[in-house]
């Protein structure tokens, strides 16, 4: 599919530039903005007040098993997870990215809740499967696992099958 | 666009955030405060209501918090039917994703697979031949008609007309024996696959798709004469479950939703992809944003459904349905039989998968929901790293709190009823 089909934004430049202030990229003719934990919200809203209304997807990735290295802009220090915030703008029609670098020794994250009341849920899944803690979330709880549950298991250090299931009436060995 | 102006449209950011309507405690705290309020003879009690209430749609459980009649605060748990399938696609090559995706959403099992689809096919860079992006927007409009013909259904039943269950059943039913017919199954398809669709449509496939659009204007209009003209059924839901387009926005809520307070937001026309900006529709929106205007947004939806796909018949063209690149598309079956090199072929294909470039990307499609959104990572190998669907259930199913702050305990049901969460897809 052509670049304009991905939201009618511009082509991509050549080269690592900014905006906002914060280093900008291209991926695959998608806008993404690369802040630091610190500019994220500020950067947040900054979009806020050009249009970007509403917070789509907020959404996280561990890179600690990836097989390739991933493109980054120069001058973005790679950390093991990445928050990932999908910004709409509906006057422009156009869709900007962010990713944020998240270190596992510290993996906490400001909370867009108080510019948007819907990441509320989003947040809470990136909390309960990747045991990302958003700092301002009013309820930072577990969503989908059990409120007991141990472990975060979108982690990838966190392997599939790791729980013993236990059939009825299976015989046990 | 117009904009439903509340009297307290201004105060609507500090509202959303007080803590009015949404209840934020565990089920721990629930417990103690209910004995304490045992003794204390208060006036607020907390009841829970499902996981297996008829008409919570599935397993959500909502705990609500009640004065008397009036629902004063409430909280949403999910979480029942949460299966890792994010988990699982990690798992699963390209090739097989469809496979899980499409068990999300299930009862518009086409959206997944479609939006799933276009995030490979994005970053494998291919393009998808024009027969292929047609009977994609076909099959995909013809799900959204199923899905809100169970809506229909669905909300009938919750508030007590009955016999529209079983008219929206019987125009579904007709639907899913042509879905059956062309994919081979009545839900979960895995008919759009990366690079195209499974299969091409069969013999006779326009004759029975006639015949079912052929009768439907009437019986959608028997809908309207059971329904929306109704002044049980006026009562019932006009004013009941309200929320404004700021409300909407900061909440993140997509599809009827947005579109019931009077937003004009659809991806197909204002973010087209797939062919939508060659075919003419109408997005249909709401003025007062509540549960009647959703309502009556899904009703008129099948409608703009139907227009499109009148369009589509039309203009249907010939050619291949799926890409014709050796490293995507597995070879026909009937060669398989005659040549060694496409059985070589057809077995790399289906153990190893296909490579796909290193990248990330987001790709959103506008399922009878709202916005559904696949981000993709892959690392260069034939597995995703890291598949996020976004389900617009599990937003929209956030507005539920705010909607039915201070309402009547009776609202409730057809408050969720009007949000039509799908939990397969909310809980994922």
């Amino acid at each position: 599919m052509s670049d304009e089909d991905s939201g009618g934004q511009e082509a991509p430049v050549e080269g690592p530039d900014s905006e906002f202030g914060v280093l900008r990229s291209w991926s695959r003719g998608q806008k993404v903005l690369h802040p630091s934990r610190d500019q994220y919200l500020e950067l947040a809203r900054a979009l806020y007040d050009a249009g970007y209304l509403m917070c789509v997807d907020v959404t996280a990735v561990d890179f600690c098993a990836a097989k390739q290295q991933r493109t980054l802009p120069d001058g973005v220090v790679a950390e093991r997870f990445e928050i990932v915030a999908g910004f709409i703008s509906h006057v422009d029609r156009s869709r900007v990215r962010l990713r944020v670098q998240v270190p596992e020794s510290d993996p906490t994250c400001p909370s867009l809740w108080e510019l948007h009341a819907g990441v509320e849920a989003l947040e809470r899944e990136v909390y309960d499967l990747f045991g990302i803690s958003f700092e301002g979330h009013p309820d930072m709880t577990r969503i989908l696992m059990p409120e007991n549950w141990q472990g975060h298991p979108l982690r990838k250090d966190y392997a599939m099958g790791r729980i013993p299931v236990q059939f009825k009436g299976a015989p046990s060995s | 666009m117009t904009v439903v102006e509340s009297q307290d449209s201004i105060d609507y950011h500090a509202r959303l955030r007080s803590g009015r309507g949404v209840l934020r405690m565990s089920e721990v705290q629930a417990a103690q405060r209910g004995e304490m309020l045992a003794d204390e003879n208060d006036e607020t009690m907390i009841i829970n209501m499902g996981p297996q209430h008829p008409s919570t749609h599935g397993v959500l459980r909502l705990m609500l918090e009640l004065q008397g009649e009036q629902v004063v605060r409430s909280k949403p748990i999910i979480g029942y039917l949460h299966t890792g399938m994010e988990k699982t696609a990690e798992d699963l090559t390209f090739l097989q994703g469809p496979t899980n995706v499409t068990r999300m959403d299930y009862a518009s099992p086409l959206f997944n697979e479609l939006v799933f689809s276009m995030a490979v096919e994005e970053l494998l860079g291919i393009e998808v031949p024009e027969r292929g992006q047609w009977i994609r927007m076909l099959m995909c409009e013809l799900n959204r008609m199923s899905s809100h013909l169970l809506f229909q259904a669905t909300n009938g039943m919750d508030l007590g007309a009955v016999s529209v269950m079983i008219y929206g059943w019987r125009d579904r039913e007709e639907l899913l024996r042509l879905f059956e017919k062309i994919t081979g199954v009545r839900m979960n398809h895995n008919f759009i696959r990366p690079g195209g669709v499974a299969a091409d449509l069969p013999d006779g496939w326009r004759d029975d798709l006639l015949r079912i659009l052929e009768p439907l204007p009437a019986r959608l209009d028997d809908l309207d004469v059971l329904l929306t003209g109704q002044n049980i059924w006026r009562d019932r839901l006009q004013g009941v479950g309200v929320i404004t387009t700021q409300e909407a926005l900061d909440l993140g809520a997509t599809g009827p939703i947005l579109r019931s307070t009077g937003y004009g937001w659809d991806l197909r026309r204002d973010l087209p992809y797939l062919h939508y900006d060659q075919v003419d529709f109408d997005v249909v929106v709401g003025t007062f944003g509540d549960c009647f205007d959703r309502y009556a947004i899904r009703l008129n939806e099948i409608r703009e459904s139907m227009k499109i796909v009148y369009q589509i018949l039309e203009k249907l063209p010939k050619g291949d349905y799926k890409v014709q690149d050796k490293k995507v598309t597995p070879p026909p079956r009937a060669r398989i039989d005659e040549s060694m090199e496409a059985l070589i072929h057809h077995f790399k294909i289906y153990t190893e998968g296909y490579k796909v470039p290193e990248g990330e990307i987001y790709v959103a499609v506008e399922s009878p929901r709202g916005e559904l959104g696949c981000y993709l990572v892959s690392d260069g190998t034939s597995k995703p790293y890291r598949m996020h669907i976004r389900g617009p259930s599990f937003v929209n199913l956030q507005c539920l709190p705010h909607m039915m702050a201070d309402s009547l305990i009776a609202d409730t049901v057809a408050v969720i009823s009007s949000v039509d969460p799908i939990m397969g897809e909310v809980d994922r």
